[in-house]
């Protein structure tokens, strides 16, 4: 009896370990809003869904010296941006890293990021190892990524 | 809901009532300094308040040009105290007052923009006028010396400061506040950096005239 549990939980491990190269952190909706003038910082916004539990804790990327995990909060009316050690990603649930909140911040940008451009960003997890995304630059005043309606719109302000 | 008999040792009734009217007054109170900070209407800048906001200061512009209070008068104007090294709030704030002026149609060219650094260090006039020249609407953008910034955000009850990071950078953390200020010089309204567009331009309809 106890042999065949310890088979059936052995089985549901290994069912899981060969389930896991796929339901890994899956990355959507990435996108970086474009710089003014320039402005040596920038900000990567996207979304992480992974069915297994995981750790964002490093981020990387060719078109600035620095790129970092940062958190936003409003505390009394004070804006406060602070350096993350890592975010978590719990299973099956949205993470979500959008304006007015967390975000991938580049420091030192080499070039200013411009509006149709894109570059690479490599996420690193600490289960699934780096994931490699491309970032498109969308308009200045955008909200959101690429066809997302009027809050993404590229150049709302141009009539 | 259904009444439940109080259980036997239970705390006495009185207790229980002074409680709730403690944490209901509490409630009030929150209520009311949040309405009061955040200006929550229109109307609800009392005039304790419009005196409290605003006052006198000495900054330059993007172009080096000197810009005191006395500059501000004679139309509406946005104020918003923020810096070009935030990736985030700052031009999401910028780009939404430009936004809503952009909706007032006819009255856009009654109200401005001013934006204040809150890291002179590092926002010359040059490269504010770099920055402040990407955005759809003309800006003014103010920096000066330590202490005149400092100042210019006493008048306007705005907080900032220094947050040092690893590898000598540094962000700043500060109020993440819109003022109105009328004609006159005089405090009218806030918005804060998640009033949207929309909200900002209605409210604006109604007080510019």
């Amino acid at each position: 009896m106890l042999a065949k549990m310890f088979t059936l939980v052995l089985g549901l491990f290994i069912a899981q370990a060969i389930a896991a190269p796929g339901t890994g952190p899956e990355i959507a909706g990435a996108w970086a809003r474009a710089t003014p003038g320039r402005a040596e910082n920038g900000a990567v916004y996207l979304t992480i869904v992974s069915q297994t539990p995981d750790r964002l804790v490093r981020v990387s990327t060719p078109v600035a010296k620095k790129a970092e995990l940062h958190s936003m909060s409003t505390e009394g009316g004070v804006m406060k941006m602070r350096p993350l050690d890592g975010i978590d990603i719990p299973a099956g649930k949205k993470v979500t890293l959008g304006p007015r909140g967390m975000h991938i911040m580049l420091q030192g940008l080499n070039e200013p990021l411009r509006q149709g451009q894109s570059f690479p960003l490599t996420l690193n997890f600490e289960k699934a190892g780096p994931r490699e995304v491309t970032v498109p630059v969308e308009g200045a005043a955008a909200m959101g990524p690429p066809g997302q309606g009027a809050a993404g719109a590229s150049t709302p302000m141009h009539h | 809901m259904a009444h439940t008999p109080r259980p036997a040792g239970g705390p006495p009734p009185r207790f229980a009532i002074a409680a709730v009217a403690l944490i209901g007054l509490l409630v009030l109170a929150a209520g009311a300094i949040i309405a009061l900070t955040l200006g929550a209407g229109p109307n609800s800048a009392g005039s304790a308040l419009s005196a409290a906001i605003g006052g006198p200061f000495q900054l330059v512009d993007q172009n080096g040009k000197p810009f005191t209070d006395a500059n501000l008068k004679g139309k509406w104007e946005l104020v918003y105290f923020g810096y070009t090294h935030c990736p985030d709030a700052c031009p999401t704030a910028l780009n939404d007052m430009a936004l809503a002026l952009d909706k007032l149609g006819g009255k856009r060219n009654e109200v401005g923009i001013v934006f204040v650094t809150v890291d002179p260090a590092r926002d010359t006039p040059a490269v504010l006028k770099d920055y402040v020249t990407s955005f759809d609407a003309p800006i003014v953008a103010l920096t000066g010396t330590d202490a005149q910034v400092a100042q210019a955000a006493k008048v306007y009850h705005v907080y900032y400061a220094k947050h040092e990071e690893k590898g000598g950078e540094y962000s700043m953390d500060h109020s993440s506040i819109i003022y109105l200020m009328d004609p006159q010089g005089r405090f009218v309204a806030s918005f804060t950096h998640e009033s949207s567009p929309t909200d900002m331009a209605s409210r604006l309809d109604k007080l510019v005239s």
